[in-house]
């Protein structure tokens, strides 16, 4: 079976221009170096790495808000690489985006139920009292209350607001969610609660995640497979218990054994293996 | 602890007038920390961790704020000294690290000359040249490499975690008995964090430097503290040393955060542990415990507001805010998951 998402040596290389008159290309930064990975069907790749690795204008390259330097993205099958605006336009339907920063990815002028209902309505889907009753259905289906439909975004706690976003996304009822650290803003108790309902989500929904984060614990918990990128390139792909239980690139390693230990004997131990190495 | 502490806090209070009335920030807050000590203060965003501890340093005084309480460093109380005091004292006794070093340095200045400044402004004596040649050790002994040359670098020429070494020894230049390190690591990555860890670990062992760590990672807290403050809602509702907190911790609140952390030494459950809802507002306080409304175990005795007491035979300094009995809550909390399992040693 084709995998719904399908991308193959994407390339993407911003170019360092020095002079006043003739732009020249001095040198470039190759922020994505040449990246293959697919993502199944109902399936959460998850794609870790420190900042700076690259993760991020992956996501965006794939969802074409940035234009690739060179490289294959295939969504259903159907080469999307270097679509135009109006061509992609259908396409958004298909693949929706959940935000870092809740504070910064929902208009503060707007209500929430035009938040999550705009998709909707910008893509003919749905007007009038279906618009909104739409609208409170997803709200509720993320652990929101339908009362919320007036209210404004600082309203919420950060936590609320990220169940926004995400019931922003899932309006156009797409296949596949590229989640971009949907996490790390949060708090640690009200984290769990947001990897719970993607995971919920998911299951009821059969939606594909491309779920982009730096925390390895909570990309282990929420994937079935995992590729690990560095400066521009992934250095491993696996299933997420091969990745984090038998590392095989050096540099997931290293990357695994920074990862505090919640636990102060395992931490004292490492700590005593790490000093006598 | 070993030592006599050199700083005190006996029930501080931090409120803060606001128009809707006013806002319990920190509510009775007591500890002492002694020189090479670690302590961690651990809690969400608006637990009070940072209130406290900016309170300590002279940082919440405002028109709207009411402090009430007793800060005592070496026998000296804070809380009343005055604003040329307390500047003195900052730096020369207590040092502070910022969550984000891009946004705690002048970015039109050069670092070095930044910290001079800073030395110069405590101790007028020092010429330039010496005060120059002091910072060149001091990012030597934080480790950024070819010192000589980067103290003449802007901050935007330094990477994140350069940048929190630099803020390092800029809170180390006086020397300082206490570092108040609020969030140390937490924008930086993984890698540089562990590197981050291990040079605060170093300072604190070398220089017998007693350490106050803010953070809301538990696994950057089982890698460097001695002891444990859990806060919520203003308050602490447990304490204790570090392994009586992660060994057999009492309140259910340390155990929602302990459960719902993804752990890489674990396999990885079908479901993460979660606790119910969100912090409540400091404006509107339920009757009694907090942290009742989202607590599992809730009974008759809650809407009554526990003290913090040691209820544990074994361990007289190991207190908490929960008025299940010890019996009662080891046996929820094997219920609940793989917390605490073990006996601590």
């Amino acid at each position: 079976m084709t995998p719904l998402l399908e991308v193959k040596d994407l390339v993407k290389h911003f170019p360092i221009k020095r002079g006043i008159l003739i732009d020249r290309e001095v040198d470039q930064v190759r922020a994505v170096d040449g990246i293959s990975f697919d993502v199944q069907r109902g399936e959460t790749l998850g794609l870790v790495g420190e900042s700076g690795s690259g993760k991020s204008t992956a996501c965006r390259a794939v969802l074409q808000l940035i234009k690739p330097t060179s490289g294959s993205i295939k969504f259903e099958g159907r080469e999307i690489a270097g679509l135009g605006r109006r061509q992609m336009r259908p396409l958004r339907r298909e693949m929706q985006m959940i935000f870092q920063d809740p504070y910064a990815s929902l208009n503060p002028r707007k209500r929430i139920g035009q938040i999550v209902g705009d998709p909707l309505k910008l893509q003919g889907v749905a007007r009038g009292s279906d618009l909104r009753r739409q609208v409170q259905e997803l709200l509720e289906r993320v652990g929101l209350a339908s009362e919320h439909y007036n209210r404004f975004p600082h309203e919420f706690s950060g936590g609320q607001r990220q169940r926004i976003g995400i019931a922003r996304a899932l309006a156009l009822k797409p296949k596949l969610v590229i989640c971009d650290e949907p996490v790390s803003a949060l708090d640690v108790s009200i984290q769990a609660q947001i990897v719970n309902l993607l995971d919920d989500l998911q299951d009821e929904l059969g939606l594909a995640y491309l779920f982009v984060a730096h925390d390895i614990g909570v990309v282990r918990h929420i994937s079935d497979r995992i590729a690990v990128m560095h400066d521009g390139r992934i250095v491993e792909q696996g299933t997420a218990d091969q990745v984090c239980e038998q590392p095989k690139d050096d540099y997931t390693k290293k990357l695994l054994a920074a990862v505090p230990i919640p636990d102060p004997r395992e931490s004292r131990e490492r700590r005593g293996q790490v000093a006598s190495r | 602890m070993s030592a006599a502490p050199i700083l005190s806090v006996r029930d501080l209070r931090v409120g803060f007038q606001t128009e809707a009335g006013l806002l319990q920030a920190v509510d009775q807050v007591s500890f002492d920390l002694s020189p090479g000590e670690v302590l961690a203060i651990v809690g969400e965003s608006g637990s009070g961790k940072s209130v406290t501890a900016q309170t300590m340093i002279g940082l919440t005084r405002s028109k709207n704020s009411q402090i009430e309480g007793s800060v005592k460093l070496d026998g000296e109380e804070l809380l009343d000294a005055d604003d040329a005091t307390m500047r003195r004292l900052r730096g020369e006794k207590i040092g502070m690290v910022f969550q984000d070093p891009m946004t705690s340095f002048n970015p039109v200045y050069r670092l070095g000359n930044q910290i001079i400044e800073a030395i110069r402004a405590h101790n007028g004596d020092v010429g330039k040249d010496e005060a120059r040649q002091r910072v060149v050790e001091l990012f030597e002994s934080v480790g950024i490499p070819n010192a000589e040359r980067r103290i003449d670098n802007y901050p935007h020429e330094f990477s994140g975690g350069m940048r929190q070494r630099a803020m390092i020894a800029m809170a180390l230049a006086m020397e300082p008995e206490v570092l108040i390190a609020d969030e140390p690591t937490t924008a930086l990555d993984v890698t540089i964090q562990a590197q981050i860890l291990r040079l605060l670990d170093d300072l604190n062992r070398q220089r017998g430097l007693a350490t106050i760590l803010i953070t809301h990672d538990l696994g950057v807290v089982a890698e460097v503290a001695d002891r444990v403050l859990v806060m919520y809602a203003g308050r602490v509702v447990e304490e204790g040393t570090l392994d009586e907190i992660f060994y057999d911790p009492q309140h259910p609140y340390t155990w929602g955060l302990m459960g719902s952390l993804t752990r890489l030494d674990r396999p990885r459950p079908r479901r993460l542990p979660q606790i119910a809802g969100s912090p409540p507002s400091l404006l509107d306080l339920p009757q009694g415990c907090p942290f009742r409304p989202r607590c599992p175990h809730e009974f008759s005795k809650c809407p009554e507001y526990p003290g913090l007491e040691a209820r544990l035979a074994e361990a007289a300094g190991h207190r908490d805010r929960c008025w299940l009995t010890p019996d009662e809550k080891r046996a929820k909390r094997q219920v609940e998951g793989q917390i605490g399992l073990e006996a601590p040693r």
